[in-house]
């Protein structure tokens, strides 16, 4: 599974996380030698579980295909865990959350596996959607039924099905490409979560106009545009690792970082709504899976099928 | 023989409380007293056989060692594997539930503990809650323990979502994240009463209800 290219792309994340962590131990040394700016502190843990986060990909990475969907399949349990845990659901759910998290995450990532594209790309739109609202309906519990379904088939769509299209991409079968999938894993993940970063990077030094002042105080046009571009950027300038031209990379690139915006939007939306700041506490200063994944979550499918009907054979 | 149970018991116990994790990711928030190992009574409210495993695995680990949950007898020695975990694993301090059939006094079973230099775990209402109220009414022992042992502190724990992990009657539990919240300490008053001290209980536990 590994190639030069993956290596030097994680030595290249090793390197930039090498300098955050000496930049963040000056900071600090300078503002907050006591522990208690908040702002350091945090930004120091969010390194920290940074570092973790890489190690586990890395890990998951030289394991080869196996690694990286047990890893998903993983992410995906602790994503749903947090998901479900705040929708709306009474007694008469029970058997079908519990299908959710040990019947139809199993068989996607089985399917996935087993490469049955025709299979997993329909498993929870149309199997999981039609019959899991029957064991529900089955138990006799009519209030807030449509909610209650609803919300569970929402929480499959975003915590199963779209994060399984983060492994898919070893599926792909890419002439000249070949061997090499595991780079497109790392690249899509590299420039949304860099694009990420950049956005909460250029948002802190520049940021004044909130894009959406009742959803997210963080998220500003300056942060939106800085974070996108300049991710853009640095991810058409490392084409070479990828199947696409510069063009495309850089197309690809402006249409992934675009959608991780928008997940990062949707989700918060929903986390307004409920009335909480993090989906969960698992992943020291970032909260919980959910808050770190959401951005690849929804680049992942359309990242996915776009490769695939241009680029892919299969 | 000894050796060997006691190994088996601490296997158990890490096999048990990882499993609790794996299903609820529990997140204990500290938001009236700081987990240092001082010896207390944790109270919690009770929905669920998973209580007080929750609340044992929430613990540091130097609190955890130090800690007993005070359980059914009734319950607890049913069956050898049941009495094995409650005895061996958590090292349970057992009472009695039924008066007529008791040797020993719970509270002086409880108060026993205590002077031994442990921790306890206690579920005021008695039995679990399953009624839409979000508490049953306390029963008196958690007064006349406070009574009998006045130095220490009294711990109010919510425990959240248990109850939708893990429902009355069901066998296979669904993986959500639950909250324990603990509270600042209570003392009961020189000239309290039963009743206005039980009340007292009663709403500092309600009032970690609130999400954060």
């Amino acid at each position: 599974m590994t190639s030069p290219h993956l290596l030097w792309l994680l030595a290249g994340v090793g390197t930039i996380l090498v300098l955050a962590s000496v930049i963040g131990e000056i900071l600090r040394a300078r503002l907050s030698p006591a522990g208690d700016n908040p702002v350091i502190e945090n930004l120091n843990a969010r390194i920290n579980a940074w570092w973790v986060m890489v190690i586990c990909l890395a890990l998951a990475f030289i394991a080869g295909k196996p690694g990286v969907v047990l890893l998903f399949a993983l992410c995906s349990f602790a994503a749903l865990r947090e998901f479900l845990t705040l929708t709306t659901h009474n007694r008469a759910d029970h058997w079908s959350l519990v299908a959710c998290f040990f019947l139809i995450l199993p068989l996607q990532y089985w399917f996935l596996a087993t490469d049955w594209y025709g299979m997993y790309s329909i498993f929870i739109p149309v199997y999981a959607f039609l019959l899991l609202p029957v064991v529900s309906a089955l138990r006799g519990s009519t209030k807030d039924f449509l909610i209650r379904v609803s919300e569970t088939q929402w929480a499959l769509m975003i915590c199963i099905y779209c994060a399984s299209h983060v492994p898919a991409l070893l599926y792909l079968q890419i002439p000249g490409f070949e061997g090499r999938n595991v780079i497109l894993i790392a690249y899509l993940i590299f420039v949304v979560q860099l694009s990420d970063v950049l956005q909460y990077v250029w948002g802190k030094l520049i940021g004044r106009t909130k894009v959406a002042p009742n959803l997210s105080p963080s998220k500003t046009w300056e942060g939106l545009i800085g974070g996108t571009l300049s991710a853009t950027a640095i991810g058409t300038a490392l084409y070479w690792m990828t199947p696409f031209t510069p063009l495309e990379a850089a197309g690809m690139c402006l249409l992934i970082t675009l959608m991780g915006f928008f997940g990062g939007l949707v989700m918060s939306a929903i986390k307004r709504d409920r009335g909480i700041k993090d989906w969960g506490h698992l992943i020291a200063g970032h909260g919980g899976f959910l808050d770190r994944l959401d951005s690849v979550i929804f680049a992942a499918p359309i990242f996915f099928h776009v490769t695939r009907w241009v680029w892919s054979t299969t | 023989m000894t050796m060997l149970r006691t190994f088996a018991a601490r296997v158990t116990g890490l096999a048990i409380s990882t499993f609790a994790r794996f299903i609820t990711a529990p997140r204990a928030l500290w938001q009236g007293i700081e987990p240092v190992p001082h010896q207390r009574v944790y109270f919690a409210n009770h929905t669920s056989n998973g209580d007080f495993v929750l609340l044992w695995t929430a613990l540091p680990t130097p609190l955890r060692r130090q800690t007993r949950p005070v359980a059914a007898l009734d319950y607890w020695l049913t069956s050898p594997l049941r009495a094995f975990i409650g005895r061996e694993v958590f090292n349970a301090v057992l009472i009695d539930r039924r008066p007529e059939a008791r040797s020993e006094d719970p509270v002086t079973q409880m108060t026993t503990a205590l002077d031994q230099g442990s921790s306890l775990i206690i579920f005021p209402e008695g039995q679990r809650n399953s009624s839409d109220a979000d508490l049953l009414p306390f029963k008196s022992g958690l007064y006349h323990l406070a009574k009998a042992r006045p130095g220490f502190d009294l711990v109010p724990v919510w425990i959240a979502n248990l109850n939708r992990v893990m429902p009355k009657g069901e066998v296979i539990p669904v993986p959500l994240i639950c909250t324990l919240t603990f509270g600042a300490p209570l003392h009961v008053g020189p000239e309290e009463t039963k009743d206005a001290f039980l009340a007292r209980a009663t709403q500092a536990l309600l009032a970690l209800k609130a999400p954060t």
